[in-house]
């Protein structure tokens, strides 16, 4: 029997989900003896024509990380959606828009300004040239690929199986949900591969949270030195802990906290949670000490929120195209 | 007729790159083109955070080189926040760096840079990967690259929180100490990477310096290119990846500037194009001359071979005594743009060694891991020799720690209008009269690869064929001949 066909792509991300896979150290000469991998071209012969060349639904599985941006990337992604059974959105920016997502804050000309205008202290550009989709060249044409004006997930381009979460993700994921594709035991289309449970309900240091928690101020955690062992909600600082997937508890897969620094949300709300930005302030409405949060007037919320600097950069960190807010509206 | 042959992918450079190669009439090569086709725009979307948050996203830049963004971020804090960090916190900062480094030049070596050499650039493509490079060390040594790697990345996951994306850089220190059980894990694990060094040069020297033909590939004029370099240098101009001042060197290699990093406004400078979205760093006193060598152009080059030109030399023994004998080999100052797969053994062989010290010294283990900023933030630079080059971050805030300004210099910039140049010349030496031959894709891949364009990633992990495909095409852009490998 011909092996299961794999095909890894990237599109907006940063090579962090090419080293995850690598992190599968000697499970990835494993993996090679199961499946073929058909298409990765940082690994592989690049070519579309290869894939266009496929049957529809030839690739048994796409693993596609990385936001989508510019045209190339959207197109590359419709095309391997029609040429594999599953597609996956490997990694946070996949899942959820990721890092690169916080660009939707601005608009593209903004961003191009700030790289090659005015606004940039090492450039030399009195020219005002900022990169072309077409451009002329004394020994003819160069094309670049266009630059959308809003970063999105994946599967607000295509229609997406399942989700590996985490920026990036832990490579026992990685293996699980491998294992889970050969042996066809596939949960309901649509699952984040990943626990359920959110990381407070895992955290080691969950015993420390008290009951209820009562806040007068919001500390940043370049201001304090944190206690390694006590809750950081509990201290006053920001960890997304109660509303981020537990994806990163195995042992080996590295975790923020147990650096001593508080979570950021990288691995996405667990499922019953829709809005990651709504659900923490609502948490920490309460941690701070607000009965009633959800009858709470707006002068309240402002009040709450007024001591949290740049909310939106830390509820949406990973995850503002996925979001209610998806992204900011500009005039 | 006009030609284009175009190469899409090359290997990424922080994202995807592609390089276009024109030909003339008579099918020579007229020119030569690396395209980004990729923007972020982290400059934009850090603006608003709290600064020390950046520490925290800007790693996202490039997955395969987190640690170095990391800790170049957590540099321009300390600048920022106008606090000093505690010399333990310098330790073990330099001590991740260290480790960093170390798997990130050596997984260059075996499944990047390596396989050219030590399977051979004639070898058939598809045994020119991390396999191949089994296949004639062996199965054992195999798996001893994997699990070298494997251990110096939990070194990092260990004090970093994770290895991907680390989180440990605060303003003023670090968040997590060394104790003493681990001090003397990681001893073990640094005086095993120091053999491992001592046996990756060894094969360095067995295969390739050995070779007459792999050396006058070095030395031969189709992979060299006379430019200014650029790295950090310690007190005694010593090799410093962490810490220093930056140091210039002109094409003769007389130095030509010294500068401390908050002072790269006063030198570098970065050029744009309508054609890329990637930007051209260049030396701002000597001026853009487009993509020239030479004494007058502004072009520089950065990373192991850069470093190793602007230095007299390396902080550990056995790194030096290999300096010396890169030095009596080839003479200083090294153009020779394959030299920098040796230079990058030698810096793999430097961090080890430092590791080393570095842990023998059990007051890495001492508690004072941080000090607190007094002052509001302001504004900040920080510096760090990332693998591929010095790397820069920028920052200003608002009276409240918000940043306002971010201005990033990143490392495989610097490299980015000398691989143009390298591709260009190892082209116009092997296209003649429009004939073209899967040679060419060798020669093309060895012209890029050793600069490490940010992919000491996954490639090549796998079985399977490089990410090259050159067309050639006719004006109306029809391709007319396709040359890929398999």
């Amino acid at each position: 029997m011909a092996k299961p066909k794999v095909a890894f792509y990237w599109c907006a991300s940063c090579g962090g989900c090419e080293e995850a896979i690598v992190d599968l150290n000697e499970d990835i000469l494993k993996v090679v003896e199961l499946v073929d991998i058909v298409f990765w071209p940082c690994a592989m012969d690049f070519k579309y024509q290869d894939v266009r060349n496929m049957k529809d639904n030839e690739i048994t599985v796409a693993f596609i990380n990385g936001a989508i941006r510019t045209d190339e990337q959207e197109e590359m992604a419709n095309l391997l959606r029609k040429k594999s059974q599953l597609v996956i959105a490997f990694g946070a920016c996949s899942h959820m828009g990721g890092i690169p997502g916080l660009a939707n804050f601005w608009d593209k000309e903004t961003i191009f300004e700030s790289s090659y205008g005015k606004d940039c202290p090492s450039v030399d550009n009195p020219d005002n040239i900022v990169p072309l989709t077409i451009s002329s060249v004394p020994e003819g044409e160069l094309k670049l690929p266009a630059f959308h004006n809003t970063v999105k997930s994946l599967d607000q381009v295509i229609d997406v199986d399942y989700y590996i979460p985490g920026c990036s993700p832990a490579p026992y994921l990685t293996m699980k949900a491998i294992g889970a594709i050969l042996a066809g035991e596939l949960p309901k289309k649509g699952t984040v591969l990943a626990p359920e449970k959110s990381l407070c309900d895992v955290c080691e240091r969950n015993e420390t949270k008290p009951e209820k928690m009562s806040l007068t101020k919001i500390k940043r955690i370049s201001e304090v030195i944190a206690d390694p062992e006590k809750c950081f909600l509990a201290e006053g600082i920001i960890c997304l802990g109660p509303v981020t997937i537990a994806g990163c508890t195995n042992e080996g897969s590295g975790r923020c906290i147990t650096a001593n620094m508080p979570c950021r949300g990288c691995y996405g709300p667990p499922p019953k949670i829709t809005d990651v930005g709504v659900k923490m302030i609502s948490a920490l409405a309460s941690i701070i000490g607000l009965e009633g949060e959800e009858n709470m007037s707006e002068e309240e919320v402002e009040q709450l929120m007024s001591q949290i600097e740049d909310p939106a950069g830390y509820f949406y960190r990973f995850s503002l195209p996925k979001s209610l807010l998806r992204r900011k509206r500009m005039n | 007729m006009a030609k284009i042959i175009s190469i899409n992918p090359i290997t990424r450079l922080e994202g995807h790159g592609k390089i276009e190669i024109f030909l003339d009439d008579a099918g020579n090569v007229s020119n030569a083109y690396l395209q980004v086709p990729e923007l972020k725009g982290f400059e934009q979307f850090c603006v608003g955070r709290p600064v020390e948050e950046l520490a925290r996203i800007t790693t996202r830049i490039c997955g395969v080189c987190p640690t170095a963004h990391h800790m170049c971020s957590t540099k321009a804090l300390d600048a920022v926040c106008n606090v000093k960090p505690t010399a333990t916190a310098l330790k073990l900062r330099r001590f991740i760096y260290d480790a960093f480094m170390a798997e990130d030049h050596l997984l260059h070596f075996f499944f990047l840079g390596g396989p050219d050499f030590v399977v051979g650039p004639d070898a058939p493509p598809g045994e020119r990967n991390i396999l191949g490079v089994i296949g004639k060390v062996g199965v054992e040594i195999g798996k001893k690259v994997i699990d070298m790697r494997r251990r110096i990345r939990s070194i990092i996951t260990h004090l970093g929180g994770r290895v991907i994306h680390p989180v440990c850089g605060l303003p003023g220190g670090v968040s997590k100490g060394l104790d003493e059980d681990h001090r003397l894990a990681f001893h073990k694990i640094a005086k095993e990477s120091v053999e491992f060094s001592k046996f990756c040069l060894q094969i360095f020297n067995d295969i390739v310096l050995k070779n007459d033909t792999y050396l006058d590939l070095i030395v031969g004029d189709i992979f060299k290119h006379e430019t200014y370099y650029m790295g950090q240098v310690d007190a005694n101009n010593k090799v410093d990846l962490y810490d220093g001042m930056i140091r210039v060197i002109d094409p003769t290699g007389k130095e030509y500037a010294k500068f401390a990093g908050k002072d790269y406004l006063d030198h570098i400078i970065e050029h744009v194009e309508p054609w890329t979205y990637m930007k051209f760093p260049y030396l701002k006193n000597v001026g853009w001359k487009g993509f020239e060598d030479g004494i007058n152009s502004g072009v520089y080059r950065v990373a192991p071979l850069a470093r190793l030109n602007v230095s007299d030399g390396m902080k550990t023994p056995l790194a030096q005594a290999e300096y010396e004998k890169m030095v009596a080999t080839l003479g200083k100052p090294f153009h020779h743009t394959l030299a920098f797969h040796w230079a990058r053994l030698i810096e793999v062989m430097y961090v080890c060694e430092e590791m080393v010290q570095l842990l023998e010294d059990k007051s890495i283990t001492n508690p004072d891991i941080r000090n607190l900023p007094k002052e509001a933030p302001t504004e900040g630079v920080g510096v760090i020799e990332a693998p591929r080059g010095t790397l820069i971050h920028h920052y200003k805030t608002d009276e409240n720690g918000l940043t306002t300004n971010v201005n990033l210099i990143v490392a495989t910039l610097g490299n980015s209008a000398a691989i143009s140049m390298s591709i260009a010349k190892a082209a116009k030496n092997l296209i003649k009269n429009g004939v073209v031959n899967d040679g060419l894709l060798n020669m093309v891949e060895m012209a890029f690869r050793p600069y490490d364009p940010c992919l000491a990633c996954a490639t090549h992990s796998l079985p399977g064929k490089m990410p090259l495909i050159v067309n050639i095409r006719d004006r109306n852009r029809e391709i007319i001949k396709s040359i890929k490998r398999d």
